[in-house]
């Protein structure tokens, strides 16, 4: 080429389309869009990098056979640009108005002539210079030689080698396209060249397909070839389920958000059909019926106008249709297939009552060290009916009863066949056989039923959405458990660390919290930790027990950190009130969740008014003074003496003190947090005043000390419910005493 | 009325279909191996052969046996020895997806009629120190074939890497008869007399008494036994096979290499493998045990896989 035409063939100044297609085995449906982000991230960043993009626009294309970055009107080239490099000083490089070696040195190095050197003055003294102009690469070229590190860079959760041990992808990469508008980028990746050929849907256009150009052409392209655009198979997949269900009357599909995300990502070309199974089978639990279609079969639900479900279900295909219903019959086969086993292990489970498996539970291991299921069960039995005893103590309703048998059984649905076969059913099938099983002769409808509610319930909260357990006796059961789990891990020193966590603790540890919270049960954190530990005292797994660790204290901060989870990101609540409390509640002791939401919630209430803006402001102000005496050496008197005070504004505020602090201890013993923070508020003038007129720091010790005394417990007042320092104030408050 | 066809394959033409396709793309047509397994995957045409340099394509049908599975034949999905169709193809070809598609045209399913999806799933066998990276190959929501690009074996990386497709037959038979229950699958017909032979015909009995063996009959104690005899002799030979590893190298010393009988020690294995089956479908191996007896059966097939590989690659270096 020659002028104006750059060297990759664009003429200077146009901004071609760039396109990147990586065509591949199948990508695991999991791991599709977020390495679709981290590709177009790189490329962005790239190109940005390389001063390639100034308004350029990145899209991806993404299906499991491939992961295509559009970026629209990029540069063409990098531009030029002209830098100017220092060289010698001009007495080294001139001597007697001649060029020296260090002058001729520079000019070469520069690739320029002695005389096109200049000289600049600097700070330092005359240098010479050389003025350079860098020419900008070519996009076809920088892009041919960066692109094939981004490509490798690609984060996989889990990858494979598949030629030699340093070609790792996530499957085997077959094709490569990469063209500036209609020309192609030659790059090499694991042996591959890119070219401008990319392939069609494995069954309905399978063949190679020649793209025209970056840009539009790309996706008219695949269009053609029945390849479809996520958002464009997202669609057209929900279209295909309402079509669907539609041919039966009042019927709707039930709406998975994980499971429309993997048949989007498993298919090109998607479609959906509606399928049958026998009546006879809506006899099976629809937990038992809804997993194996969801999760062992990727088909959606459709129940009637009541919520219940109907003997249909969908399939989503990776094809245009099915007109003669040969796949529908496949797909009918094999749910009846799944169906007459999930019955037949029903029916079989049934020859032993629960009942009768406790003992079996010795062979299921729970933990290495911690042992058995059967050991565990005999742990959270006890453990749950101390929990039990101290809900009765204060005053709540519980069935120790029904706690004790639930947690006997509560593990037992681990040998029933059923659970073998669908392990996510594990305390669902357990609830279901407890319901339909003879538990105890003579056991009344009622118990039996809280019985298998709570055995039901026993994993809940799953998730952060999840409900928590129904009943009080599921709830000490949930937390029982979780709880017995969390100790023995921590006790063996098996805590989790940053991002590794794979006992799930910090999962469980919040599902503690919420249901504690939710049903406002006087469980305290510390008191559930010892209480469980004592369950494992001269047990075998004891022995096991890490001897260098302090368990108690890393659970404490643990529990710490998910309680102030739950009161920030789940209630909501701003993140000085939760240091606030945290400060004053459960740093001093105060462990009762329920106890410490209704501080934050009192905290929030009051925190906008401006006398507890003030209280904030005066309660950081005591604090550095109080430091700054302690620095000193200056301690505060024992009690404040009204007699040896002679200003006014001192006495007055001691007054008031007095005449509210039984008044505040009250309210806290009630916990009637925003009454008592709402007496606080008359403290707020006397203190602005003693602060006004009150010098603390004099230099006579007796009258020092006494003031001292004053605002210690002043600010013992101000912090019972929360430490107000901790509060963020709008105004600036001053943090040194004003002198 | 499943595929188009009207006249679907029988169960030994499916095989043989499958046989002479992949015979015919250049594949060795071993003969079920003779010992015990709980996979096609164990068979020393698996198991060794994708270990060391040495290029193979093979396939073959292997019964494979797995006690705790097993139902009494009453169950119509579920069998103490089913049946797979093996294929092992080191190194992979490029176009090794396609190659097994079309071995599916060849058993006459007609692609353009039914709904594929390659969906992942990795295999790991802790028994033999082996895992790959794969899919379940899904036909109309039916899985018909574990494809699995094999990573290590033995605890051994292996380079080249290898393709293993395992065909599920007697899913697939079902399928393709449209049959509900494994043991109507119609395992051949006789050209002459016309008569059908059944599964069940053939394997019904072995499904029953194998079951009443599995769970009621075999002996505990002298399971393991056999266990502990099978587990020491293979212990024995590998320890032979260290010390002559460290003899001075002479003439004499490498042909005792490459005779040397690793090819039995892997047969002791695969009988400890077989037979902790057995007595775990027993439930006589406790929770405590369990991991621990799988690590001794690992220990076993990794010291054979190490000696494997070096008597591989000696040879495969004589040759080059």
């Amino acid at each position: 080429m020659i002028w104006p035409y750059s060297r990759g063939g664009f003429p200077i100044g146009t901004m071609p389309d760039f396109l990147l297609e990586i065509g591949c085995e199948e990508i695991p449906a999991r791991m599709i869009e977020a390495a679709s982000i981290d590709l177009r991230d790189r490329i962005g960043k790239l190109l940005e990098r390389e001063r390639l993009s100034l308004q350029s626009v990145i899209s991806s294309f993404d299906t499991p056979r491939r992961l295509g970055i559009l970026a629209s009107k990029i540069s063409s080239s990098q531009p030029d640009v002209t830098e100017q490099l220092m060289g010698p000083s001009v007495k080294v490089a001139f001597k007697d108005g001649q060029p020296t070696s260090a002058a001729h040195a520079f000019a070469k190095k520069s690739g320029v002539s002695v005389s096109e050197l200049a000289k600049v003055t600097t700070p330092k003294g005359e240098y010479l210079a050389a003025t350079v102009a860098n020419r900008g690469r070519s996009a076809h070229e920088v892009l041919l030689e960066l692109l094939p590190k981004e490509i490798a860079s690609i984060y996989w959760p889990k990858n494979m080698y598949w030629r030699k041990p340093n070609e790792r992808f996530v499957r085997p990469v077959r094709w490569l396209v990469a063209m500036l508008d209609g020309e192609v980028i030659p790059l090499e990746f694991f042996g591959l060249v890119a070219g401008n050929e990319t392939r069609g849907h494995r069954i309905l256009a399978d063949h190679a397909v020649k793209i025209p150009g970056a840009g539009d052409a790309y996706v008219r392209a695949l269009h053609e070839a029945k390849v479809l655009n996520r958002s464009e198979r997202e669609h057209q997949i929900r279209k295909g389920l309402d079509t669907a269900t539609r041919t039966v009357p009042a019927a709707r599909w039930r709406e998975d958000k994980n499971l429309l995300d993997a048949v989007v990502n498993l298919t090109e070309f998607p479609s959906a059909i509606l399928g049958s199974f026998d009546k006879s089978y809506l006899e099976l639990p629809e937990e038992v019926l809804v997993t194996v279609m969801r999760d062992h079969q990727k088909y959606f639900a459709v129940e009637g106008s009541n919520g219940k479900l109907l003997p249909h279900f969908l399939a989503v295909l990776n094809t245009d249709g099915d007109p003669q219903g040969i796949i529908r019959h496949g797909h009918e086969r094999v749910l009846r297939a799944r169906f007459n086993d999930a019955h037949f292990f029903w029916q079989t489970d049934q020859k032993h009552p629960l009942r009768d498996r406790a003992q079996s539970l010795k062979k299921v291991i729970f933990q290495r060290d911690l042992g058995s299921y059967y050991d565990k069960t005999r742990r959270v039995q006890r453990l749950c009916s101390w929990l039990c005893e101290i809900i009765r103590r204060n005053g709540m309703a519980v069935r120790p009863g029904v706690v004790h048998k639930a947690a006997m059984l509560a593990k037992t649905d681990l040998t029933t066949e059923l659970v073998k076969e669908f392990t996510e059913l594990q305390g669902i099938v357990g609830g279901l056989y407890a319901c339909a099983q003879d538990l105890d002769h003579g056991m009344p409808e009622a118990t039996r039923q809280a019985i298998a509610d709570a055995i039901y319930d026993q994993y809940k909260p799953a998730s952060l959405e999840d409900a928590v357990p129904r009943t009080v006796e599921g709830s000490v059961l949930a937390i029982g458990d979780k709880a017995d789990t969390i100790v023995g891990m921590f006790a063996l020193g098996l805590q989790p660390t940053g991002s590794k966590d794979p006992f799930a603790l910090r999962r469980q540890a919040n599902g503690i919290v919420r249901i504690i919270a939710e049903h406002k049960l006087p469980i305290g954190l510390n008191q559930l930790s010892s209480d469980s530990y004592e369950t494992y005292r001269g047990t075998a797994a004891e022995q096991k027990f890490s001897k260098q660790n302090d368990y108690a204290e890393s659970l404490r901060g643990f529990f710490r950190e998910r309680v102030e989870f739950y009161l920030r990101d789940v209630l909501g609540f701003k993140y000085d009130v939760v240091n606030a409390v945290l400060v004053t509640g459960y740093d001093a002791g105060c462990d009762n969740v329920v106890d410490l939401v209704a501080r934050a919630s009192a905290v929030t209430d009051v925190r906008d008014l401006p006398d507890f803006q003030s209280i904030a402001a005066a309660s950081k102000r005591i604090r550095n003074i109080l430091r700054q005496a302690s620095e000193k050496g200056f301690r505060p008197a024992l009690a404040f003496d009204a007699g040896s005070e002679n200003v006014e504004e001192a006495k007055l505020l001691h007054q008031k003190l007095q005449e509210i602090t039984p008044r505040v201890e009250e309210g806290i013993a009630r916990r009637e947090y925003i009454d008592t923070l709402r007496r606080l508020a008359i403290l707020r003038e006397p203190t602005d005043k003693f602060f006004d007129k009150v010098m603390v720091m004099v230099d006579d010790g007796a009258i020092r000390a006494n003031r001292l005394a004053l605002l210690q417990s002043l600010l013992n007042n101000f912090s019972t419910i929360a430490d107000f320092s901790e509060i963020v104030t709008e105004g600036k408050e001053s943090t040194k005493e004003l002198k | 009325m499943n595929s188009t066809k009207s006249n679907p394959l029988t169960f030994q033409e499916l095989i043989l279909r499958l046989q002479g396709f992949w015979a015919a793309r250049g594949c060795v047509l071993q003969q079920p191996y003779d010992v015990e397994v709980g996979a096609g995957t164990m068979a020393p045409e698996t198991f060794l052969r994708v270990l060391g340099p040495n290029p193979y394509k093979v396939a073959y049908v292997q019964p494979s046996r797995r006690p705790a599975d097993g139902r009494y034949g009453e169950n119509p999905n579920r069998l103490y020895k089913h049946t797979q169709l093996q294929v092992i193809l080191k190194p992979p070809p490029e176009n090794v997806q396609e190659l097994y598609l079309e071995s599916l045209t060849a058993i006459g399913i007609d692609l353009t009629q039914h709904d594929l999806k390659f969906e992942e799933d990795n295999w790991e066998s802790p028994t033999l120190g082996a895992w790959g990276i794969g899919w379940q190959v899904m036909l109309d929501g039916l899985e018909i074939t574990q494809f699995t690009y094999f990573q290590q074996c033995g605890g051994v990386d292996l380079d080249p890497i290898s393709a293993e497709l395992t065909y599920g037959l007697e899913r697939i038979a079902a399928f393709l008869q449209d049959v509900d229950s494994i043991y109507e699958i119609l395992w051949t017909r006789d050209p002459q007399s016309g008569r059908a032979t059944t599964y069940a015909d053939v394997r019904l009995a072995d499904e029953q008494q194998f079951s009443v063996y599995n769970f009621e009959a075999a002996d505990v104690a002298k399971a393991w036994k056999h266990f502990e005899l099978y587990e020491a002799e293979c212990g024995a030979i590998l320890e032979r096979h260290s010390e002559l590893n460290q003899e001075i190298s002479t003439d004499n010393s490498e042909a005792k290499r490459t005779r040397f009988p690793l090819l039995a020690a892997y047969d002791l294995c695969l009988k400890c493998s077989h037979l902790f089956n057995i007595l775990d479908a027993r439930g006589a191996i406790s929770v405590t045990e369990r991991v621990g007896v799988i690590a001794r059966v690992r220990a076993l097939a990794v010291g054979i896989a190490k000696a494997w590989v070096n008597q591989e690659t000696e040879s495969f270096e004589a040759v080059a």
